[in-house]
């Protein structure tokens, strides 16, 4: 079995033409490499209607409403974290009752507030009632603000996971840019923190690190907008990993975090 | 036949990076099932004589025939000339300068007569855009990444010199290949590590609209795994000529013709 943590789909109201295309060529790949399920999130419009990162209330209900009509198209395959934007408290608290009630499996948090900002308690306190973790974009150690999105550094996260000892944090793409490092040294001494292995980063070195300071009970094992960066990282573990820790990174760390039954085989 | 047109040898200076050594890039080969790797000696291209460290790069790639010298030149410094005859003389199927970590103006006099040398010698000049992600350097690594213009102007510099990319994506390819008239268009290649994979479809647009034959296979590793690239070309599922083609028939019957 093998779990993608952090996939994503686009829709018809997104600015991609091409969005069919690339909805079937992740499905297609995910075939070749083994995939089992695509945990997948769409965020609002991707940006057409309004900001990727800053999603408004009606963008973010029609993503997940299209995630949820994949999640019904491909029941053996695609599976949803249902994406809100804190900043409107009892939307964000409505759709994620109305999506994990739908199927859907997570929470994704993307950057439209900090991580360790208190509207996000709300959302953290749905995520424990329903014993969902919560994926949260990350930027690897942010050095200044970025435009079109307020990016969360993995500090704020790790403030946010003490506040909330029983929910599970995914720690987003420690291979989407950034200085990988300075997360690895944050999270090393926060359990609830799981390390996604995911985005477009292949560096020598990189897995080795993640392994050191969060064990391979933590791993998580993703690809994000590349999915050849995930098959190679898969490709590498399968080399400096036993059996029995590669089913931990595999999978077996998704089911511990996920709700039961979310996973066809766990 | 698998040909990696873009390794490394030695330590990075801005991180810390495993497997730097011939032995541990040799287990990497392995690895990755690649026959042949092309090496720089990576420290050398932060000092301030890059060309110091050839000679222990000749001298490891003769100990190990599968690595194949790429030796730094420095066209601002004295007798650069007799480096690129040494290279020559010692089978380098390649020469590499990196102008911006060299402190060179990219599209400079020092570039241009460099160019037209190795056209002249008949030896490929290979160039990186980058070497890591920009958004993760050392907050003290400042050195630009390699402009797309300057690429186009080096093409246009020598009729003869022929140019191997390495660490370019998809808009900067597209960039100087249609930025640039066919022939010298004919006279670069690309390696494919930087090139983003399903669920994008970046390197299979890249080999229908710029050309199978302009493409190789390079890994950048050890600093990226090596894994990636071989990942790219098996999520493609390419007739095995178009996959032989990559891997190494471009280089054989085209970089190096």
């Amino acid at each position: 079995m093998l779990v993608d943590v952090h996939a994503h789909f686009y829709h018809d109201r997104a600015p991609r033409a091409d969005w069919r295309e690339r909805n079937a060529s992740r499905l297609a790949a995910g075939d070749m490499i083994g995939i089992t399920a695509h945990v997948a999130s769409i965020l609002g419009s991707w940006g057409r209607t309004s900001p990727i990162y800053f999603p408004s209330p009606p963008d973010v209900t029609y993503g997940n409403d299209a995630l949820l009509a994949l999640q019904r198209t491909h029941p053996d395959r695609v599976r949803g974290y249902v994406c809100v934007n804190p900043n409107y408290t009892a939307h964000a608290r409505a759709e994620i009752a109305r999506c994990l009630a739908a199927g859907m499996i997570g929470i994704k948090l993307a950057a439209s507030r900090r991580a360790d900002d208190p509207l996000l308690d709300p959302v953290c306190a749905l995520a424990r009632e329903h014993h969902v973790p919560v994926l949260q974009h990350i930027w690897q150690h942010r050095r200044r603000d970025w435009p079109g999105q307020e990016a969360s550094d993995v500090v704020e996260l790790c403030t946010l996971a003490r506040r909330h000892p029983e929910v599970a944090f995914i720690l987003a793409h420690i291979g989407g840019g950034g200085d990988w490092l300075h997360s690895l040294h944050a999270v090393r001494d926060v359990p609830n923190v799981y390390v996604d292995l995911s985005g477009s980063g292949v560096d020598g070195g990189m897995l080795e690190g993640c392994v050191e300071a969060a064990g391979v009970s933590r791993l998580l094992w993703g690809t994000d907008l590349t999915m050849d960066t995930g098959w190679a990282k898969l490709r590498y573990l399968e080399t400096v990993l036993n059996k029995d820790e590669m089913a931990l990174v595999r999978w077996k760390n998704a089911v511990r975090i996920f709700p039961p039954g979310a996973f066809p085989a766990d | 036949m698998r040909v990696d047109v873009n390794a490394f040898l030695g330590a990075y200076p801005w991180r810390k990076v495993p497997g730097t050594s011939p032995e541990a890039l040799l287990k990497a080969l392995d690895r990755v099932e690649v026959d042949e790797a092309w090496v720089t000696h990576l420290p050398s291209l932060f000092w301030r004589d890059p060309t110091e460290g050839n000679q222990w790069l000749v001298e490891t790639a003769r100990r190990e025939t599968r690595l194949k010298p790429v030796p730094v030149i420095h066209p601002g410094l004295a007798q650069w000339e007799q480096v690129l005859a040494d290279a020559a003389n010692a089978g380098a199927p390649a020469v590499r300068c990196d102008p911006l970590y060299l402190g060179l103006d990219a599209t400079g006099d020092e570039m241009r007569v460099l160019a037209a040398a190795c056209g002249a010698a008949k030896v490929p000049l290979m160039l990186a855009v980058r070497l890591e992600d920009g958004r993760q350097r050392h907050p003290n690594d400042a050195v630009p990444e390699l402009p797309a213009a300057a690429v186009r102007a080096l093409l246009r510099s020598d009729a003869d010199v022929r140019l191997l990319v390495t660490h370019a994506d998809r808009a900067f390819i597209e960039e100087v290949h249609f930025g640039s008239t066919p022939a010298e268009a004919s006279r670069i290649w690309w390696d494919i590590c930087w090139i983003w994979g399903p669920p994008e479809d970046h390197l299979a647009t890249l080999l229908e609209t710029v050309g199978m034959d302009r493409f190789v296979f390079g890994t950048g590793q050890p600093l990226r795994l090596p894994e990636n690239s071989v990942a790219k070309l098996d999520l493609l599922d390419l007739p095995a000529d178009r996959r032989a083609a990559i891997e190494s028939t471009n280089v054989k019957q085209g970089l190096l013709a």
